[in-house]
């Protein structure tokens, strides 16, 4: 309990991060191949620019990725948070249990049977999540509810599938698309289009809100199923809906990002450390974090390599493993 | 036993009747290796209940039915009336608290926090816990001796601490009936003692029924009003600390002799193993 779960102080931490959201996004809108001032970003978010270019670049060219890249991060870290109470489980996040596998296989395959099912490439990849995460849960139920071990288990060995399956699907393609999936495997934001975004918004704004409501009962979740079970909790019930939106987060954000790593595991593990392990305070500060984690990963993505790009997931890899160990030393050593 | 309960001050629930306040009448039940054979219990809402028997014999299963979670085959658990197993979860967590040593806790809460959950049931659709809430924290926490421990992780502190911070979270869920299994597991013998004067003093002053699963015989012959003793899913016998501990059925039922005679302070049963 670094800070209390009382409603005044979440309004508060929700305030205050999404002002560092705000400031996060600015700045961010202002790198990139051309450099603006914060002045001129300002002036081009308002429409207000004197140099019209510089009005195409904030608000054509950067601010739907700068978006992008706050809804994804938001999902990808309340998904993480919401399945690490849920299975248990530190290791817990959106890839353990095979879900963005099962987009990438999806998108993977549109691009190989190519034409008009290649454009639509992220409704298949959605469709792939969607299929796995089915496909998991039977997996993972035992007796009319969820057994979170099996659940993290056959996660696991359906992950590993899908990733044979996507090696097996990539020796069929020309090597001029290998590329794209490749990029696509490591986690890209630089495809975006606004009709992206219009599905996006609502879905994860509903997503995250929904889980929200399950926000105690995550609490007592971690203390056991049983003991869930003996505080009150309805746990077959909780535990399937819980899941059900942790999943549609994750699946709605690998099908427009592809696979970026580390940051459903890592944000709640920081979110932890600053606000304690109530979820009531966790879950927005992931959601913010998660989005401003992503922001700046994908800022660096951009510029770091000028003129060329790296995926972002390359950039998430990078710091996150580093991260990761840090955490687990300092577990260790207390 | 008595007619007629005490009208809990809490609870505003018409009272049916003035039978006992619980009722388990003949509940049974069968995993695929184990069997608990009828067994019947009635107690009075003040009264401490131990249930003894050795590793197996069925007393975690009996608690699991008692608690309303585990369906029993046949027979049913009154508790003022009301059939604990016809409840919904979180209104059944209202009326009945159960504390055990959990396994392993993954993230770290803050002991205030850890006895917090226990509200969880009286929260209904607030997200957040109220005054009143937080009133009963500090009661609980006030009870168990923890309140200078409020702010230590929960991993930290000591088992005898846990124990009582286990209690703690059962007791601010208000319960008619606490079930304990094995609240003194683990502690020494000074922390055995306050753990199960502390359980009986509430449970006096607070109106509760109060059912302890325990190896401790001594104990539960000094504290309990009412001894239920299982042997492989059967109840061997029920009834006062004098009438249950006898030598014979103990040295069977526990394959090793022992002696049952008079503590001199209390005047309850002790048992002594025999030395062979």
């Amino acid at each position: 309990m670094k800070i209390a779960a009382t409603g005044r102080n979440v309004v508060t931490l929700v305030l205050v991060l999404a002002a560092c959201l705000a400031v996060v996004g600015l700045v961010a809108l202002a790198f990139g191949g051309a450099h603006l001032s914060l002045r001129e970003v300002w002036a081009g978010l308002r429409g207000e620019s004197s140099a019209p270019e510089a009005s195409v670049i904030v608000r054509q060219i950067r601010l739907p990725r700068v978006l992008l890249a706050m809804l994804v991060g938001a999902a990808l870290a309340v998904s993480g948070t919401a399945l690490q109470a849920l299975l248990r489980n530190p290791l817990a996040d959106p890839y353990v249990l095979g879900i963005s596998s099962g987009a990438a296989l999806g998108a993977i395959v549109a691009l190989w049977v190519g034409g008009r099912v290649a454009t639509a490439s992220p409704l298949v990849a959605f469709g792939g999540a969607l299929a796995t995460t089915a496909w998991v849960y039977f997996l993972g139920r035992r007796a009319g509810r969820l057994a979170s071990y099996t659940l993290l288990l056959a996660g696991v060995v359906t992950a590993s599938f899908l990733s044979a399956a996507i090696l097996f699907v990539l020796t069929m393609l020309s090597t001029r698309d290998v590329r794209g999936v490749a990029f696509w495997l490591m986690g890209d934001l630089s495809v975006v289009t606004e009709s992206h975004l219009r599905v996006l918004v609502p879905v994860v704004v509903a997503g995250i809100v929904a889980l929200y409501f399950f926000a105690k009962d995550l609490n007592v979740l971690l203390l056991g199923e049983e003991e869930a079970a003996h505080l009150g909790v309805n746990v077959a019930w909780v535990e399937t809906a819980i899941y059900l939106l942790a999943s549609l987060l994750t699946g709605v954000a690998v099908a427009v990002s592809g696979a970026i790593g580390y940051l459903g595991l890592l944000v709640p593990h920081l979110g932890r450390m600053v606000v304690g392990s109530d979820h009531r305070t966790l879950l927005p500060t992931a959601a913010l974090g998660g989005a401003i984690v992503l922001v700046i990963s994908d800022t660096l993505a951009r510029t770091i390599v000028a003129p060329a790009e790296l995926p972002v997931g390359a950039v998430t890899a990078v710091a996150g493993a580093p991260v990761f160990i840090y955490l687990l030393r300092r577990t260790a050593g207390s | 036993m008595g007619q007629g309960g005490r009208i809990h001050p809490s609870h505003n629930e018409q009272r049916q009747g003035a039978g006992p306040d619980l009722c388990v009448s003949r509940v049974a039940f069968r995993h695929p290796h184990f069997e608990l054979f009828p067994v019947s219990l009635e107690a009075q809402a003040g009264q401490l209940i131990a249930i003894i028997g050795p590793n197996g014999s069925g007393k975690s299963t009996l608690l699991e039915i008692v608690s309303g979670h585990l369906k029993p085959l046949g027979g049913s658990v009154r508790l003022d009336g009301v059939d604990l197993h016809g409840l919904p979860p979180h209104e059944r967590a209202k009326r009945v608290g159960l504390a055990r040593q959990e396994s392993i806790l993954l993230f770290s809460f803050e002991v205030r926090e850890f006895i917090r959950q226990g509200r969880h049931p009286h929260l209904g659709r607030s997200l957040f816990e109220s005054g009143d809430d937080e009133r009963w924290v500090d009661w609980a926490m006030q009870q168990t001796n923890l309140a200078a421990f409020a702010g230590r992780r929960i991993l930290e502190i000591s088992s005898g601490e846990f124990q009582r911070a286990v209690l703690a979270r059962a007791l601010v869920q208000r319960p008619r009936l606490l079930l304990l299994d094995e609240p003194t597991a683990n502690l020494d013998i000074g922390y055995q003692i306050e753990m199960l004067r502390l359980i009986r003093r509430l449970a006096a002053s607070e109106d509760f029924i109060a059912v302890v699963v325990t190896h401790e015989l001594n104990l539960a012959a000094e504290m309990a009003d009412f001894i239920l003793l299982l042997e492989a899913g059967r109840c061997l016998g029920q009834g006062s600390p004098a009438q249950v501990l006898e030598s014979g059925v103990l040295s069977r039922v526990f394959r090793t002799p022992v002696a049952v005679d008079g503590n001199p302070s209390s005047g309850r049963p002790r048992v002594t193993w025999i030395a062979p």
